[in-house]
């Protein structure tokens, strides 16, 4: 979650693209004391970088470098914790559950962002705003609010489910049903978001592109299919580098919707999860810290293999 | 190329970053509260202040009567949250040495948890035996370890079996003495169309744990005399006949796998979804609280003695119930032991506590009451349930030993629990996985298991 919240928010590919062409400032360099008031200008942001990033990262790394028994003390274990992690059947089931997730979770969002940005592109009533609105409403509910209100919705006893199929209504948090509980509450989060983005890229194409396409006798769906989802595949790339991320770094929903889950979600059930658990319910901070570290070290190889297989495709990076 | 590299690495950064910037919201927020502003105001300006966090519902009331009576201490009151929050933020000030308050409410099992951290002050170095004729001894066993005595207790939970009456009477059940009766109920109502007689709870294994001691299984055999070493029995066959007969129950749909604690299960309870619930002595103050037995449930309540497995040899076990433990960042100990062993022991507050249903009193004052014992509990429907069923519970209770890393335990028992519930596992094969799984967990903490 940390990682959408903090990223950049690109409004338009088309920018990325422009300032790309570089600037000339060779001449101002070779005066004094300007390196000094840029650092000063740098100042407030790595002054926070350093302090809230850096260093808890830095502290957190020589924790996970010691292993702390409860009969025995803390101790020096060098990389003991890592093995320990990369070998840990509750890590590699939760960091297993998190690619299946990805790779159910993030088609799914990406499916509904890109069919309602490209109807809401389409549209140019007074609806089309309402519904963009209403579509971004999701991500404004803080995560933590979501799924307290989706648990509501889940109810067997007082949900809407209840009221519609009675007695034999789904427990969407069932063992069977969960991954795909999980899934519609994920969508529905960030769906918005990543609609408004796409949405953002479609209003930077030039429409004299689709005047031309008309008049060469394309129909919507094949503007749509051939010119549109084309022209904005970069703002789908670093859609999928955000959804990427934040899958793989799943925590809120499943550690708000654990206690009423009927023990279907458990306390190992995302890597994020385990390590919160561990570090503030079980006392292992120095083993969380490791874990935490194996889960960045996953993140790392998981989306710079991502990036190197769009390398092409993926403009806003260039 | 390199850009990538960043955004690969940033990426990664930040979720490294969720653990350690939690750590500092809680150790923030910890030291803020031990210092900081008093839920209820100091009455004696002059006198030192001891900090205590504690959550029971009347903590205002019996801080007020322990300031008000007090000239040389005062107490700053801190609701840092109920249990298992609580917990969490004592945890994080233990592991940061600094933060924690100076006196802790905590529930009984989770005492060996802190004392093997050295996070608890032993009381019997400041005068803990002065009180220990105020409890009874099954009490006491619970907060000492050998010699050592890591709390003062407040309240317990002796085990009991509330009923709802309505639907007792409308299946023609009487209340089960034995667990082969309560099975027998079970297939009554279930034969007659009937609701759950009961439940298996995942995520609060510890009443599940008290009925396999009931049993005669002893789970853990601990001593922090002696902190490295342990004895784990989790797949005894006494506790495998408790667990498989509840697994068994589980299979043939004669109760709910409902988690408990929660909205659903409480809706539940008072929809007559249950016709038991077995649970503690503090039970009923609990459901009123979460507003059973106002509506519809009104008067339905009843409550029996813990069917047995040989009645000839009735044994009682105890769920919950908390004490008073002395934290070791407490600043001056013999003040805060003080103040362990006086707050919510005066009558005016033991009184209000059970009157309001807070807590079933532990204190052989209230215990022995005439007041106490001739209450018509107004939920049960007038029933004496202190005479009939708690105070007979709670004096034959003898105590007993818990883990030494029991939130651990705890959560590894609810997946065992949420597998039985499932239909994945006998309750036998359960415990003999917990067993290889707290084993396999001891010595990776170091622990020397005999």
């Amino acid at each position: 979650m940390a990682t959408l919240d903090t990223a950049p928010r690109p409004v338009s590919p088309a920018a990325g693209a422009t300032s790309a062409t570089g600037r000339r400032g060779t001449r101002r360099r070779k005066r004094r004391g300007n390196g000094l008031v840029g650092w000063l200008f740098l100042a407030p942001f790595a002054v926070v970088f350093l302090l809230f990033l850096v260093g808890p990262l830095l502290y957190a790394f020589y924790l996970s470098l010691f292993t702390n028994g409860l009969a025995t003390g803390e101790e020096f274990a060098g990389l003991a914790n890592y093995s320990r992690a990369f070998t840990d059947p509750a890590f590699l089931s939760g960091v297993w559950f998190v690619v299946r997730f990805a790779v159910l979770v993030i088609p799914a969002q990406m499916l509904v962002a890109l069919l309602a940005a490209l109807v809401l592109d389409s549209l140019t009533t007074r609806f089309a705003k309402f519904s963009r609105l209403m579509i971004f409403v999701p991500y404004a509910i803080p995560a933590v609010i979501g799924a307290v209100l989706w648990g509501f919705l889940y109810s067997p006893n007082f949900g809407p489910l209840e009221q519609l199929f009675g007695e034999s209504a789904p427990f969407l948090l069932s063992p069977d049903n969960l991954f795909y509980g999980l899934t519609n509450v994920v969508t529905w989060q960030w769906a918005g978001y990543y609609m408004i983005i796409i949405y953002a890229a479609l209003q930077g194409i030039d429409p004299a592109i689709y005047e031309a396409a008309r008049m060469d006798g394309a129909k919507a769906w094949q503007i749509a299919t051939r010119i549109k989802i084309p022209m904005i595949s970069s703002a789908l790339v670093l859609i999928l580098v955000f959804a990427v991320i934040g899958t793989l770094q799943f925590f809120t929903e499943p550690q708000v919707l654990l206690p009423i889950s009927n023990g279907s979600i458990t306390t190992d059930i995302t890597p994020n999860v385990y390590a919160f658990n561990l570090a503030f319910r079980f006392a292992q901070f120095n083993y969380a810290s490791a874990i935490s570290f194996a889960l960045g070290i996953v993140v790392f190889i998981g989306v710079y293999i991502f990036l190197f297989l769009t390398r092409k495709r993926g403009g806003f990076l260039k | 190329m390199n850009k990538k590299l960043m955004t690969a690495l940033f990426g990664a950064g930040t979720v490294m970053t969720s653990v350690t910037a939690c750590g500092g919201g809680g150790d923030g927020e910890a030291a803020a509260s031990g210092g900081g502003s008093c839920s209820v105001p100091i009455v004696n300006e002059e006198a030192p202040v001891v900090s205590v966090w504690a959550w029971y519902p009347n903590m205002k009331t019996v801080v007020e009567n322990f300031n008000d009576t007090h000239t040389d201490v005062q107490v700053c009151l801190t609701n840092a949250g109920q249990g298992a929050d609580e917990y969490a933020k004592f945890q994080t000030a233990v592991s940061a040495g600094r933060g924690a308050p100076d006196v802790i409410m905590l529930e009984t099992d989770t005492i060996p948890v802190f004392a093997l951290q050295e996070a608890l002050v032993d009381l019997s170095e400041y005068g803990a035996s002065e009180v220990e004729g105020n409890f009874g001894e099954g009490a006491w066993r619970d907060v000492s370890s050998g010699d050592a005595v890591y709390g003062i207790p407040i309240d317990g939970g002796p085990m009991a079996m509330m009923y709802r009456q309505d639907i007792f009477d409308q299946y023609g059940i009487t209340p089960p003495t034995t667990w082969d009766e309560y099975r027998a109920a079970a297939e009554k109502l279930k034969a007659a169309g009937g609701p759950l007689m009961g439940d298996l709870p995942a995520n609060v294994p510890a009443p599940t744990v008290a009925l396999m001691q009931q049993n005669g299984a002893e789970p853990w055999t601990y001593d922090s005399a002696n902190p490295t070493e342990l004895e784990i029995d989790l797949n005894s066959p006494e506790s495998k006949e408790v667990l498989d007969y509840w697994a068994g129950l589980v299979e043939d749909g004669l109760i709910g796998t409902q988690d408990q604690f929660t909205t659903e299960y409480i809706s539940g309870a008072i929809n007559g979804d249950y016709a038991t619930y077995i649970s503690a002595a503090w039970a009923p103050g609990y459901l009123t609280g979460a507003g059973a037995g106002e509506g519809a449930d009104a008067g339905t309540w009843r409550v029996a003695p813990l069917p047995q497995w040989d009645p000839a040899n009735p044994v009682s076990v105890n769920w919950g119930g908390s004490v008073l433990a002395v934290t070791s960042q407490a600043e001056n100990p013999e003040l805060a032991a003080q103040v362990a062993k006086e707050l919510y022991a005066d009558e005016p507050s033991l009184t209000d506590g059970w009157t309001s249903q807070t807590i079933f009193p532990l204190n052989q004052s209230v215990l022995n009451s005439q007041e106490f014992i001739d209450h018509e509990s107004e939920f049960f429907d007038g029933q004496t349930a202190n005479k009939d069923v708690y105070i007979p519970a709670a004096n034959a209770y003898e105590g007993s030993t818990y883990s030494p890393f029991g939130t651990t335990f705890y959560a590894q028992f609810t997946e065992e629990i949420a597998a039985i519930n499932a239909g994945e596992k006998t309750g036998s094969e359960a415990l003999d996985d917990l067993q290889a799984e707290m084993e396999a967990y001891a010595e990776q903490q170091g622990f020397t298991l005999n």
